[in-house]
Order: structure tokens, then sequence, then C-alpha cells
């Protein structure tokens, strides 16, 4: 692969300059992994004070959606990793198709979201805006909807930023021969594609899962 | 212009599939106080392989291994000094 | 001068503001941080004339509330935590390991870029009317009750903590991969593993303020929220999720200035730090330690006894490595061939005003001593001697010891001396009336009192004058230096140090060819071969 442009001054080749992006993304998620914490903690602490209201919010979130997106989910970061592997001069087209595939599954998932939030809308399930439940679980089942609210709308704009950045990668693959700077790109990218994945991944047992059987 | 899918990430794929139909599926089975543990310890077994396979942390040295715990040591510390208080309120 | 250096690369704004030199990026963090100092002292100073008499005669009460938060969110945002990082650590970094630049150099830029947005924004809140929190933003007043600008406030400190959390990745990426060869982890000088330590607070502490500000704002947005006790939230959340941040970021602001401290003390009493691989592991442990502690400033609140002795404990842990690094810098000094240039009365005046900090912090740990010095001048008075005495004193030490280097100049030493030891007086004549005061139960955030606390206060506000005149200072000297000060040679030091064995000041991509390293840090003569450096 032809390197250009060069390296900056400060790595010794390309390698270096690659690696250590690669870790500098590392870091990255490391804090990202707080920024959803800092919610993982509120759940918990009214999953613990409200155990029954969380389980009888939890009943009334969309689970075929929520499958529907995981399942959507999992397969585009499939789709990413194969990108990485597929990103050569001789298979670059696949690459693109790869990713082009990975965004459309992504903007499916946002779709299918917004179609989640209408219905939760509809069913006067939106903290703050138009919000009745069973009195007898009000105050719990609103904290669950508003962590519910805060959270996935977090993980969207994540989503966001994950697909325009992908769509910045395959339209720099489709147009012209793979650099090793853009080797090292799609690697940062596809990392924190795997990264949105595995924090829905969380989302989707906190959620959706609870009080199904109860 | 010849590529096939790794084996590896076809195997992950297909696994953490079989994982979602298993996790769904035991949601509904009443398990008592076990559901939400099995719900978080599959979801756990997801990101492992998420992490080993797609981010190929099983080619990473030890260096990228504590990076990437690092987030989940202290969202660890987070949640436990966090809930000791509201656990242990009279 | 040499001919070729990073401050004559160019002269247009563009090489300015596009500049993706790390030195550059240094000055321009340098001149917004004097910005927002001298707006968060001009807060202090009005907040100390006021309180020179017991009835309220400057402000009213509501204008008081918007003043100390202006203070605390200026100051502690936009000047504590970027301070010696962004500024020296900034400039230093890349030349201490014998690299080119940072690892991400348009990161970097980024971040300034951030910080000078998230300020702009702060500053229009404070412009439209203000905040009357007081810069925990504690709920559920700021999300309920509080008629301020709350949320634009938080929104300026929202994207100020990205400015942060970028510095920190930057940091902890280069020290990792762009040390030059043979500059192993242990060769590290100890102000690496003082910027270390604290990066790693930025990175895995700061998110959590981020969310926690977003929570804030959404709940003031909505009308209900986590924090909003009508519906079964808990304020309490709140309390623990900013705490969760902003103890960790106490150690930010001190650790960095530790760092400074080891430089300074090895090179004017010509020795290697006593215990190297102690002081450098204390670091961590504070750090580590660090995260541990939060629940100290929740002893009151009502959270579980259970968290109050855990939280308690934890943090007289912290205070062994704190201590360490203490006595290693006295056995440094200890059979040293000291000199009193300026760095090392700024050194000195650390050791001491941080270890008074340190030591009143044991008080507050302590559960019940705290009850009854909870929200009192006592504690005003212990985190102002570890920020103000300690860290922006150390800011100042490093400020004088590497200006030769960032500026090419020789300061006046007459001055700079004068001003160290005008500020050790004017801030222990500050803050030492206030530890009297929280004992004898004065509590913080009001602006009148009884009228027996006088005496102290009006000894207070006395010392916040000569500590205003004494900060003013060097602002005098230091922009007289850099037009009419000599020369600096490349080492004015004498120091072994990879920054001083490239010219004053550096060019544009810090070394001729690269430096390979062979030895520990801090090998210095016995003696200084330099002259002291009498402008």
């Amino acid at each position: 692969m032809p390197n250009r442009p060069a390296f900056a001054p400060q790595y010794v080749s390309t390698r270096h300059r690659d690696e250590t992006a690669e870790l500098g993304m590392w870091v990255f998620i490391a804090t990202e992994v707080l920024l959803f914490g800092g919610l993982i903690l509120a759940y918990c602490v009214f999953r613990h004070t409200y155990p029954e209201a969380f389980a009888a919010a939890s009943r009334r979130t969309e689970i075929a959606i929520g499958t529907a997106n995981t399942a959507i989910l999992l397969t585009s970061s499939f789709l990413v990793a194969c990108a990485v592997d597929a990103f050569t001069e001789e298979t670059r087209k696949i690459c693109v198709a790869l990713l082009a595939g990975a965004i459309a599954l992504g903007l499916l998932f946002v779709l299918l979201k917004g179609v989640e939030y209408a219905g939760e809308y509809r069913e006067h399930l939106v903290p703050g805006i138009d919000f009745s439940f069973d009195d007898k679980f009000a105050n719990g089942a609103k904290l669950f909807f508003l962590f519910y609210f805060v959270a996935t709308a977090i993980h969207a704009l994540h989503m966001l930023i994950g697909i325009s950045l992908l769509a910045v990668i395959a339209r720099l693959t489709w147009r012209r021969a793979p650099t090793t700077r853009h080797r090292a790109a799609l690697h940062s990218v596809a990392l924190y594609w795997h990264f949105v994945d595995a924090v829905w991944i969380f989302l989707f047992a906190l959620i959706y899962l609870p009080g199904r059987a109860s | 212009m010849r590529w096939h899918p790794p084996l590896p990430l076809l195997g992950a794929w297909l696994a953490l599939l079989l994982l979602l139909t298993l996790t769904v599926t035991l949601a509904y089975v009443p398990l008592g106080h076990f559901n939400s543990s099995v719900a978080l310890a599959i979801a756990a077994t997801k990101a492992t392989i998420i992490g080993a396979v797609f981010m190929e942390l099983r080619r990473r040295g030890p260096r990228t291994f504590i990076f990437a715990g690092a987030g989940l040591f202290w969202l660890g510390i987070l949640l436990w000094l966090g809930m000791m208080d509201f656990m242990t309120r009279t | 001068m040499n001919e070729d250096n990073y401050l004559n690369a160019g002269y247009t704004l563009r090489s300015w503001f596009f500049t993706t030199d790390h030195k550059r990026i240094a000055i321009l963090y340098f001149a917004s941080l004097i910005f927002f100092f001298f707006i968060g002292g001009a807060a202090a100073t009005l907040i100390r004339i006021e309180l020179a008499t017991p009835q309220a005669d400057l402000v009213s009460s509501d204008m008081y509330n918007r003043l100390f938060t202006m203070h605390g969110v200026i100051i502690v945002w936009f000047f504590l935590i970027p301070s010696i990082p962004n500024t020296l650590g900034n400039f230093i970094v890349p030349l201490m390991i014998g690299a080119r630049d940072l690892a991400f150099p348009r990161l970097n830029l980024l971040s300034w870029y951030l910080f000078m947005l998230g300020g702009c924004v702060t500053l229009f809140a404070i412009a439209a009317g203000g905040i009357d929190t007081g810069w925990t933003f504690y709920t559920p007043f700021s999300t309920l009750y509080s008629n301020s600008y709350v949320a634009v406030a938080v929104t300026g400190v929202f994207i100020a903590g990205f400015s942060s959390i970028l510095t920190g990745l930057n940091f902890i990426v280069t020290i990792h991969r762009l040390r030059a060869p043979g500059l192993t982890w242990y060769r590290l000088p100890l102000f690496l593993w003082s910027l270390y330590a604290p990066s790693v607070i930025l990175v895995l502490a700061t998110p959590v303020l981020a969310i926690t500000l977003v929570l804030i704002v959404v709940e003031r947005l909505l009308g209900v929220g986590f924090f909003d006790p009508r519906i079964g939230g808990d304020p309490l959340l709140f309390q623990h999720l900013f705490w969760f941040y902003s103890h960790p970021a106490v150690y930010i602001m001190i650790l960095p200035g530790m760092g400074v401290i080891n430089e300074l003390i090895s090179c004017f009493s010509r020795k290697a730090v006593f215990g190297y691989k102690f002081v450098a592991w204390a670091s961590v442990a504070i750090a580590a330690l660090g995260f541990l502690v939060w629940g100290h400033h929740m002893f009151v609140s009502g959270q579980s006894l259970l968290a109050s002795l855990v939280f308690s404990f934890m943090s007289f842990v912290v205070a062994v490595p704190s201590a360490i690094k203490v006595f290693n810098w006295t056995a440094t000094l200890h059979k040293g061939s000291i000199r009193f240039d300026a760095p090392m009365l700024y050194a000195l005046a650390f050791i001491g005003l941080f270890t008074i900090g340190g030591l009143t912090g044991l008080f507050l740990a302590c559960l019940a001593y705290d009850v009854h010095a909870t929200d009192t001048y006592f504690v005003v008075a212990h985190f102002h001697y570890i920020m103000v005495g300690g860290m922006v004193t150390a800011y100042f030490g490093g400020l004088h010891y590497w200006w030769p280097k960032i500026t090419g100049r020789l300061y006046s030493e007459y001055w700079a001396r004068t001003a160290a030891v005008l500020i050790f007086f004017g801030f222990n004549l500050t803050f030492f009336p206030q530890f009297i005061l929280g004992a004898e139960g004065m509590p913080r955030r009001y602006h009148v009192y009884p009228p027996e606390f006088q005496m102290w206060n009006v000894l207070s506000s006395g010392g916040a004058v000569i500590l205003a005149a004494a900060y003013l200072l060097p602002l005098v000297y230091l922009a007289y230096s850099l037009f009419f000060g000599k020369r600096a040679p490349a080492n004015p030091w004498d120091a072994p140090g990879l920054e001083w064995q490239t010219p004053s000041p550096p060019p544009e991509f810090n070394f001729e060819t690269q430096p390979v390293v062979t030895r520990p840090p801090y090998q210095y003569t016995p003696d200084f071969r330099a002259e002291p450096q009498n402008a």
C-alpha cells in the first residue's frame, strides 16, 4: 500500500503511528464506559429501591423491536469487522459494500428506535411530557422511563456519530486507493462501532428483559 | 476479487445471535432473582466475544488489556461504593 | 536566542490559532488561563471586601451567592484543573521525554478550542445574570428551585470537561508511546509520573461529571429527574455522582503541582529525589485511592453509616502516599547544597502550605469532627491551603523554573523572590484565620456574620489584599522580562533533564537529533556550575 501522506514527525514509523492511534481509541472507550457508568449507577439505585415498578415498567417496553435492534446491531458489527479484514487493494470494493451494509443496518436501528419512541409517546410513557401509569408503580416507572429515554437517546447519538464516521471511511475507500492511514482510521472507527454495540447489549439486558417471567 | 468472511468472525456472529435468542427465551422462564443474573451474565459473555474477536483483543498484549479493562474496573468502583450507601441505609 | 525557534516560526494569527505545535498551544492556554484566573480572583476579592464587616454593605445576599459560585466555577474548571497540565505539561512533556510533539497534536488544539468554547458559554451564563447554586450544583436546588442560569453554566462546564478528557488521553498515550530510546519508566522525571496519574483521573472521572450535568439539564427541561425527591428520586445520588468526579478532581489539581515540586527540590538542592520509586508509585496510589474517598463530602448528608465509615477509613489511607511525598522531599533537602532561587522559594512554600492543608484534611476525614466542621470556614481554609497554597504556588514555581526555556528570557530574580515571599505571607494571613473562624463555627457561603467574628475576618481580608497584590506582581515583571529581560542560555539551572539539552526557546520540532537516554533522572552535579541568574 502506498503511504501517503507520510506520518507525522513525532512517530518513527507508520506502524508506531497506527499502534498509538489504537491505544488512544482504547483510552477514549474507557472514558465512554464511565459516561454510561453514571447512568448505570442511577439504574441500579432505583431498581434496588423500586424492584416491582421497574419490572412492571420494563414489561411495557417493545421487546420485539428491542430484540430486532440487537440482532441488527450485532450483524452490523460483524460487517464492520469483515470490512476491516477486506481492506486491501484487491478487495476494496467488497470492503465498501460491507461498510455500506453496516451503515444501512445502523440507519435501520435508528429508524426502529424512532418507531419505538413514537409508540411510547402514544402510550403515555414519556416522563415530563405525557406520562400516566398504574398509580401503585407510577414513581418507579417514571424513573425507569427516564433512564430508558436518556440512555437510549445518548446511545442513538453515538450511533449517528458512528454512522457518519463509517460513511466518511467508505467514501474515502471508494474514491482512491487505500492507504495505511485509511486503514488506521477504519480500525479506530471499527473499535468505536463495536463499543457502541457492546453498550447496547447491556442496555438491552437492563431495559427489555426484566420482569418478563412474572 | 475473491474474499470470504474469516471463520472466527463468522463464528462469533453466529454465537452472538444464538446468545441473543437464548437470553430472550430465558427471560420468559421464571427463575426468580436469577433472571437478572442470567441476563447480565449472557450480556457479559456477548460483550466478551465482541471484545475478543471483533475488537481483536485476542491478538493484543497486556497493555491493551489493561487499557480495555481500566474503564470496567473503575465502573466497578463507582457501582460498588455508590451502591454501598443505598443498600445499607437504615 | 537561537535563530530558528518555535516563537519566530511564524507571526501570523493563523500560525497561532491553527498551530498543532504543543509549545504554541501551551502559550494559548497560558494566555487564556491568566484571563480566567483574574476573573475568578476578582470575584474572590469582592467576597473578601464584603466580609470585612459583619453586616451586608457591598452586595445583596443574592449577589453574594452569584459571586462565590462564579469564583468557584471559574477557578475550579477554568483555572485549577487545566493549570499545570495544559500549560506547563503541554510545553514540557514532549521535551522531557525527547519527543517532537504529543501523540495527537490536532486533538490537543481541539482541546483548547473546546476549553475556550466552554469558557465562553460559562462567561455568558455569568454575564446574563449568574448562577447561585455554588460550584457544586447541589440538587434539588439546582434542578427545581434556582432561578439562575444553571443550564447554561452546566453546559459550559460540560464542554470544558471534554477538553480535559482529550488532554488526559493525549498525555497517557504520549507517555506510553513516545518516550525517547532508553527512557524507561523508572528513568522518567517524576513530573511525568505526576502528570500520568491525574491524566487517568481526567479520563475516567470526567465522563461521570459529564453525564451528571446532562441529567441536571434534562431535569430542568423536563421537570422530572433522578434527583427529584417528589417522584421518589434521590438528591444524594447527585452528590455521589458529582463527588465521584469532584473528589478525584482535587487530585487532578494537586498531583501535577507535586510533580513540579519534585523537579524544583532536586534541582535547587543538587540531589536526586530521595526514594524515587516510592514517590513515583505514591502518585499512582493517590490517583487510585482518590477514587475511593468521595463520600467524605457527604458525612452529614444522610448517607448510610457504613458508607460513612468506609469513606472515612479510605480518606485516612490516602494520606499515606501524600505523606510519603512530603517526607521524601524533606529527605531530598537533607545534606543538599541548597540555593534559594525564586522557584525554590515557591517549592518550600508549597511543602509548608501543603502539609498544613493535608493535616487539616485528616481532621475532616474524621467522622466525629467533620460533623462539627461541615460547611464551615474550616473546610474553606483546608481546601484553599491545598488548592491555592499548594497548587497555585507550585504553578508559579514551575512557571519561574521553566520561564527561561519557554520564553528564552530571564526574569528579575529580586522581584521574583519578593513575590514568592509576599504570596506566602499574604496567603497565610488570608486563610489561617479561617481555620479559627471555622472551628468557632462560622458557616461558609453567608455574607453576614455575628460581630464577634469580625477580627479574624478583617485579618483575612487584609491578607487577601496582600495576596492579590502578590499575584499581580509576577504579571508585571514576567511581562517586562519578555521585552527587556536578558537572553536565557539553554540550561540556566545546570540541570540534566532532556528539556534543558535543547536551545531556549526550543526549535519547532524540539530536538535537532533524537536524544537517547542512558541514565536515571536527576543526575545533578553537587554544586552549581551556572551562576545565579540575577537579571
